[in-house]
């Protein structure tokens, strides 16, 4: 029993990362109906941008907030410079979707090219060995701080789509965009400051996944994955089921780990997703989209 | 100066020209019904205007002031605001979100106020949007979601919800298109209620000619993607031109 509760305490702390990725994808999806396949690489090339700040000796707190402007400016860039004008062009979603491929790609390579392949330690001013004993749960400094940290983020980023202004034209935007347009809602920079949240969620994410795996251009391979299908797990359309999502694969990952075998880490919490998505295609507390033509 | 303007419309897609030069303009404070077959251009005259469309070719002014390219955002907050044929609402909200959503625009920036909770401006919309809800009978449906309610009162809701913009054109695009023949009757009594009610001006496209002949000060009747005849309802609809339009022409075995 107390065994469970520790693998189930850390596996909502890893997996309310997960949470914090997939809310990145499904904002897109929902409001651009496709997947960003560079969302992950948006949040390498973020947290990477901390690593230089951190290495020229600013402080945390600068760097931190430096790396979230800095990944919500090259997802923002991204949507004016390329996605805008590919739209006016008629792309195809399919189209769309390779777009954000390639732009994954250069990220990756830009990021090799200046800040090598080595795998680096990134400092972090929490420390995954000092550990506190609540009850019979241990939990390290960094756990705790993810948990909250992240928490904190999908509550606020919960407050900015319900309950302002900026949020209902968000919801207005993605629900109905001709309509939104048409109410004089300029979904145009919606759309954008859109794009800069996801990705700012994103490098939140990176920034506490980084210290817990090494810093190398590919380590957010594994948890952009893990929050891609942590989305779907919760319905891709649906805000609440992204963050569900990536609790409930954090737990299934966590338990199948301490019961069963790491080595079927993986594999099992990807059965959990199979499973559910037979039962409830549209996920968990997703919707399907009907259109009316 | 007339209200909106335009000159020598053309909007062509591959080969087909669907607006192939149109020249009309709306007074201030008229009712102004486009009529014409399917396909004849009603639509996508709308879909210029509005912004949703670019034309290759012509000019729009609204009031006084070229409209032509600007996107439909910058478009509606000059205060002209629309209906769609299909409608095009918030299927997942309720029917008074929806209509605040109209009210958008009208908010003025100030975070101070949002931030001590001042709420004397917001007061102020939602009293505006109680009118609407009064003006076109949605009470019963104030809360229910728009997605659940009958096709008729969906109607009244997109209505209502352009009418929210405080407009100072509305573009109404077959707004009883669909509707029971007691609707019907409701909703064309209530598009002549708006002029007087909200001070808007109007331009609507209708396929029922009863009606919209009606409702109209004056019509412009559209085939194949130009103006065929303008003028009074009884002028538009004795011309030979509109009579052939909708009705044909005579066959050569009848006349002889």
């Amino acid at each position: 029993m107390d065994n469970f509760l520790q693998y189930l305490v850390s596996g909502l702390s890893i997996g309310s990362l997960y949470s914090l990725v997939a809310i990145g994808l499904v904002v897109i999806y929902r409001s651009n109906r496709i997947l960003n396949f560079a969302h992950g690489d948006v949040t390498t090339a973020g947290t990477f941008f901390a690593f230089f700040m951190l290495s020229s000796n600013f402080s945390f707190a600068v760097s931190a907030v430096a790396a979230l402007v800095f990944g919500a400016l090259i997802a923002m860039a991204f949507y004016f410079c390329i996605l805008v004008p590919a739209q006016r062009r008629d792309a195809t979603q399919l189209g769309q979707i390779i777009l954000t491929v390639g732009l994954g790609l250069i990220l990756q390579g830009a990021v090799q090219y200046f800040g090598g392949t080595e795998p680096q330690s990134f400092p972090f001013p929490l420390s995954e060995y000092i550990v506190y004993k609540i009850g019979v749960v241990s939990l390290s400094q960094l756990s705790l701080g993810t948990l909250a940290a992240s928490l904190l983020s999908c509550f606020l980023f919960y407050l900015l789509v319900q309950k302002t202004r900026l949020g209902l034209a968000m919801r207005a935007t993605s629900e109905n965009l001709p309509a939104a347009q048409t109410l004089g809602i300029p979904t145009r920079r919606i759309l954008a400051i859109s794009w800069g949240l996801a990705a700012g969620l994103g490098v939140v994410a990176g920034l506490f996944l980084a210290p817990a795996l090494l810093l190398d251009p590919f380590f957010m391979l594994e948890p952009f994955l893990k929050g891609f299908a942590a989305a779907i797990l919760g319905g891709l359309n649906s805000l609440p089921g992204a963050i569900v999502g990536g609790l409930i694969l954090g737990v299934a990952e966590a338990l199948t780990g301490g019961f069963v075998s790491i080595a079927f880490k993986n594999s099992l919490a990807f059965i959990v997703i199979i499973l559910v998505l037979l039962v409830r295609p549209e996920g968990l507390l997703g919707e399907e989209f009907k259109e009316r033509v | 100066m007339s209200l909106l303007q335009i000159n020598k419309l053309f909007i062509s897609f591959g080969g087909i020209r669907a607006l192939a030069g149109v020249d009309f303009h709306v007074e201030d404070g008229e009712i102004l019904t486009v009529i014409g077959p399917n396909g004849s251009g009603k639509t996508t005259l709308f879909n210029c205007i509005s912004g949703v469309y670019r034309p290759t070719g012509g000019e729009i002014f609204f009031r006084g002031e070229s409209i032509l390219g600007l996107s439909p955002d910058t478009i509606a907050a000059k205060g002209i605001a629309r209906t769609f044929q299909n409608l095009r609402l918030f299927m997942h909200m309720d029917v008074l979100d929806n209509l605040l959503l109209g009210r958008h625009v009208k908010f003025r920036k100030n975070p101070l106020q949002a931030v001590l909770r001042i709420r004397t401006e917001e007061v102020k919309h939602r009293e505006f949007v109680e009118e609407i809800i009064d003006f076109l009978d949605l009470q019963a449906y104030r809360q229910a979601r728009v997605s659940d309610c009958p096709y008729g009162v969906q109607k009244r809701v997109e209505l209502g919800r352009a009418l929210a913009l405080e407009p100072t054109l509305l573009l109404l695009d077959e707004p009883i298109a669909g509707l029971t023949s007691e609707e019907k009757d409701e909703t064309a009594y209530r598009i002549t209620e708006i002029r007087g009610r909200f001070k808007t001006t109007i331009l609507l496209v209708e396929h029922d000619l009863r009606i919209a002949s009606r409702l109209a000060d004056r019509m412009v009747a559209f085939e194949s993607g130009l103006e065929i005849a303008q003028g009074t309802p009884e002028e538009v609809q004795r011309d030979p031109n509109v009579i052939r339009a909708y009705l044909g022409e005579e066959s050569e075995q009848k006349r002889n």
